[in-house]
């Protein structure tokens, strides 16, 4: 369809993001064999110690663990309240609706030192003490809209007649979720659920507020940073991370770009 | 069901929201008389670098207190972090002495009875008691370590500086690296008190508003100069290893990480004097872990955990026993340090403290931090 | 009331209660739908508006600025404060800043997006969008690292400079450095709504244009870009909001007068401890993210988030 011309720039385009998006990842990975912690350009020679020393690390892991349990809770709550409050405003029309869609969308619109601080206080106040949930509750209030946000996406592109058509039949409203609503908007909550999770495991702002006495892996490497020291080990683990995170992401990427997506 | 119970809370929660008055007065319980068995647990809040493996692992292991540290990035992360709820998420805190004496008076700190840690004695005097960690006779914790700001340059670039006017001078534009903190106003001050006496400035952090605007002044004229005003230690390591900067305000720390990789540099104590922090190791009046919290405050005293402290991070251990122990581990690092220097030499730093209006002139007519903070937006704009 | 004791009955075996149940939900949907729009606007409402409120109420008090305790007398000098120097400045370079990022986000993203939707074959596609998505696994500061360590006087991009025979660039530490690095790290937010904008396009439209004789240009014009408008609005949210509150990649990458929003609300609350200025000055990115939030649901962008 498109002419050539077009064609060649938008490869050449493509391929110049794609290099923009990666060069930075690329030279991080170089950086996590760097034999001497000093990060000059070229590096001075090669070494693998760093990722035996982040898996020594007691601290590295327990950052670990803590930020994969938040962020696994905070996208299960995701899960719920994201997508029933998808089911609510995706059919109905009613007063103070897009208020609710506002309110959502708040904790992704507003700075996270605002969210941060206000829960914060919040917790503080009311005498709930720091720990794991809440850090998930943290969380939880920027994840919601992302699920929320993926869900009613497909509910509008899906027509209504599905589900009348499935009560017409006779099905209660369970049956006609789990075997018409479920598998239609199954992927969607694949792909919500994929960024929410990313999103928790990468938050440091309002984490710092809600975490108490915990690290969770951003956290941890913030000290790292502001440190200066143990650099190599932080590229190390963001290493190991982006490559056991590239199976989930790929399997999702699949699953919701099926064969009618695009062109057909 | 749980819906509604939060609710409730919440609700309650923004009605003491609306409400909030002084809360968190300290109890004032006696002091204790021995230290009983740990509790198992230690929760602190800490500067990074306080609470490294090598000397945390043995407490751990002889006292069975499992320490869990929260790194705060600020004198104030630590005061919210502190004062929060009126405390008790946290046991203690290794606050400065611009945090210290606001977390005395905002009752979140209990007295200590410093009878019952052997090594106090064996501090230097102007530790034992100073006016950061000790109101009216009363000690609220254990002085640790401290250090001085000091003049960073480039000994392959630059000549040896002697006068904190190399940070003034036009000459160096863009080869400077400031602090990004508002307490910077007050090496600005010192450097006035000298090189202005007319301004009548005493001491840096009492500051009258014509003494801070001249203060302010000197620090908009700086900022053309300013190639990065560092935010972390190692934005400023960064640019001395890579040639962005020769000169700068800095800390100890920064210079022995730079030695450690073999920069070309070198630290000065400008003839003007300087700044400097102090830091104590305060018990929370709220603290759950009383026990493991005094045995922490024995052990991080002993001049074992003193000198492995000073030499890691590059400061200097209040434990005149430490010296010696410091050699061992790094040679020549007790003097490197000051760790031996007379009494006089502590006695000329001007320890950090916050800036407040009342403040000892009785007028009550300086500027306080909320001042020194906008002053300091301003400054770097 | 009476939602919540249906509700409750969800759970309960006997079939004929559920159908009941069922039956009651279906027949009035605005209740169906109040009913499951009412756990997460509760606990909205009770966790984040309520801690929310109670924050910014703060804007209206002041505080000792010894104990840092808060002093409960309604004043309006936190505002007044806002109009004096150099807030006004601040608030302008931000508003500058995340119009530049947002930008060229879209400017970056849209040919791409169409590259991924129009040309791609699915298995470029897919490996196009994990190579989108990817980064957002890597930490966040690990990349804002990786970009100083790229900028520095000393890094990579001085050295493949100098390879090439071209002379050094010296944007580390400056605004330049700032732009670069917030479009980098927020570009994925931008790609994905673009991304998804432009599949929902039907082929048979763009087809219908060619076969009226729109050459390739006019039907990008007058076609495609008004559909990919709302993605784009959308994406922007992400792209503008998140600059407007970002404070540590100023604090990593800039450099002198590279100060924020972000940064002030950050140094008042966690330096100064002056939470009502914080307060205060929140209602700024506050007021103008309801302002963009506006105009951007004009444009269709809540549809396509």
């Amino acid at each position: 369809m498109e002419r050539t011309g077009t064609r060649i720039g938008l490869w050449v385009w493509a391929t110049l993001v794609v290099l923009f998006l990666w060069i930075p990842l690329v030279i991080m990975g170089v950086y996590a064999f760097n034999s001497s912690n000093i990060q000059s350009w070229p590096i001075p020679g090669f070494t693998t110690k760093w990722f035996s020393d982040a898996w020594n690390d007691v601290e590295v892991r327990d950052a670990l663990w803590l930020s994969l349990r938040a962020g696994l809770l905070a996208t299960s709550v995701a899960l719920v309240l994201g997508s029933l409050a998808a089911f609510g405003l995706s059919r109905a029309r009613f007063f103070g609706r897009d208020s609710i869609s506002f309110l959502f969308i708040l904790p992704i619109a507003l700075p996270g030192i605002i969210t941060g601080l206000a829960l914060n206080s919040f917790f503080v106040i009311g005498g709930v003490s720091f720990s794991l949930w809440t850090i998930v509750i943290g969380h939880a209030t920027f994840c919601v809209v992302v699920v929320y946000n993926n869900v009613i996406a497909r509910l509008r592109r899906t027509s209504g007649s599905f589900f009348e058509a499935s009560a017409d039949l006779g099905a209660t409203g369970f049956q006609t979720f789990r075997l018409v609503t479920l598998p239609v908007i199954g992927t969607a909550l694949v792909a919500g659920a994929l960024l929410a999770f990313a999103l928790s495991w990468d938050e440091i702002v309002v984490t710092y507020f809600t975490a108490g006495a915990q690290n969770t892996l951003p956290l941890l490497i913030f000290g790292f940073i502001r440190q200066g020291q143990n650099l190599p080990i932080v590229n190390a683990i963001a290493l190991v991370v982006i490559v056991v995170s590239l199976i989930p992401v790929a399997l999702a990427q699949r699953l919701t770009s099926g064969p009618g997506a695009g062109r057909s | 069901m749980k819906r509604i119970r939060f609710g409730y809370v919440a609700l309650a929660a923004l009605v003491t929201a609306l409400a909030v008055p002084a809360a968190g007065v300290s109890k004032g319980s006696g002091l204790p008389a021995s230290v009983g068995a740990g509790e198992g647990k230690l929760t602190l809040i800490a500067w990074e670098g306080y609470t490294e493996k090598q000397w945390v692992a043995p407490f751990e292991k002889a006292t069975g207190c499992k320490v869990s540290a929260k790194y705060a990035g600020s004198s104030n992360d630590m005061f919210n972090l502190m004062t929060s709820g009126g405390g008790g998420q946290y046991d203690m805190v290794s606050a400065s002495g611009d945090a210290s004496l606001r977390l005395i008076y905002a009752g979140a700190l209990a007295e200590v009875n410093v009878g019952l840690i052997p090594s106090y004695k064996d501090f230097f005097k102007a530790f034992q008691a100073p006016a950061t960690n000790t109101v009216g006779g009363k000690h609220y914790g254990v002085s640790v370590q401290f250090g001085p700001n000091l003049l960073l340059y480039n000994t392959a670039k630059e000549k040896k500086p002697t006068s904190w006017a190399a940070l003034y001078d036009v000459k160096n534009k863009g080869k400077i690296t400031i602090p990004d903190n508002p307490i910077q106003i007050a090496d600005a001050a010192l450097y006035l008190s000298k090189t202005k006496p007319a301004l009548g400035i005493k001491d840096p952090y009492e500051l009258t508003k014509t003494q801070l605007a001249a203060a302010v002044a000197l620090l908009k004229q700086q900022r053309p100069l300013v190639k990065k005003y560092w935010g972390l230690a190692s934005d400023q390591i960064d640019l001395f290893k890579n040639g962005g900067s020769t000169l700068g305000a800095s800390w100890p720390y920064q210079y022995s990480q730079l030695l450690a990789a073999k920069a070309k540099v070198g630290t000065v104590i400008p003839k003007e004097g300087v700044t400097g922090w102090l830091d104590t190791w305060m018990l929370s009046s709220k603290a759950k872990h009383p026990n493991c919290a005094y045995k922490w405050m024995q052990y991080i005293s002993t001049p074992k955990a003193q000198a492995q402290q000073a030499t890691y991070y590059g400061e200097t251990p209040v434990n005149k026993k430490a010296c010696a122990i410091m050699d061992t581990i790094t040679k020549g690092s007790c003097k490197q340090f000051s760790a031996n220097a007379p009494e006089s030499y502590y006695r000329s730093i001007k320890f950090w403290k916050t800036p407040i209006a009342d403040c000892g002139n009785g007028q009550k007519n300086c500027t306080d931090l909320k001042a020194w903070t906008t002053a300091w937006q301003q400054v770097k704009g | 009331m009476a939602v919540d004791a249906a509700r409750v009955k969800e759970g309960s075996p006997r079939r004929g209660a559920l159908r009941s149940v069922s039956r009651f939900a279906w027949r009035r949907p605005g209740v169906k739908a109040f009913g499951q729009i009412s756990a997460p606007v509760a606990a909205f409402l009770f966790v984040y508006v309520a801690a929310l409120v109670a924050l910014l109420i703060q804007g209206f008090w002041t505080t000792d600025s010894f104990t840092g305790k808060i002093i409960h007398s309604w004043t309006l000098d936190n505002f007044r404060v806002i109009a004096n120097a150099p807030y006004p400045t601040i608030i302008v370079r931000t508003l500058v800043m995340a119009s530049a990022v947002t930008i060229t986000c879209m400017v970056l993203a849209f040919p791409y997006a169409y590259f991924m939707v129009r040309i791609a074959g699915r298995r470029l596609r897919i490996v196009l969008l994990v190579a989108t998505v990817l980064p957002l696994w890597v930490s966040y500061l690990v990349r804002v690292y990786s970009w100083r360590l790229i900028l520095n006087p000393d890094g990579a991009l001085n050295w493949a400079l100098n390879v090439l025979g071209l002379p050094d660039q010296n944007i580390a530490y400056t605004n330049t450095a700032m732009w670069v690095v917030f479009t980098y790290i927020w570009f994925p937010f931008m790609v994905l709504p673009v991304y998804a904008a432009l599949e929902r396009v039907p082929y048979s439209l763009i087809e219908a244009s060619a076969d009226l004789g729109g050459r390739g240009s006019t039907t990008l014009r007058r076609v495609i870009l008004p559909l990919a408008v709302p993605g784009l609005a959308a994406g922007s949210i992400f792209t503008f909001s998140l600059t407007l509150g970002d404070y540590i990649a100023p604090s990593l990458v800039g450099g002198p007068g590279s100060s924020l929003i972000g940064t002030v609300v950050y140094e008042s609350l966690g330096l100064a401890n002056n939470a009502p200025f914080a307060a205060a000055f929140a209602m700024v990115p506050l007021g103008i993210m309801a302002v963009y939030l506006v105009v951007m649901k004009r444009l269709g962008a809540f549809e396509s988030l």
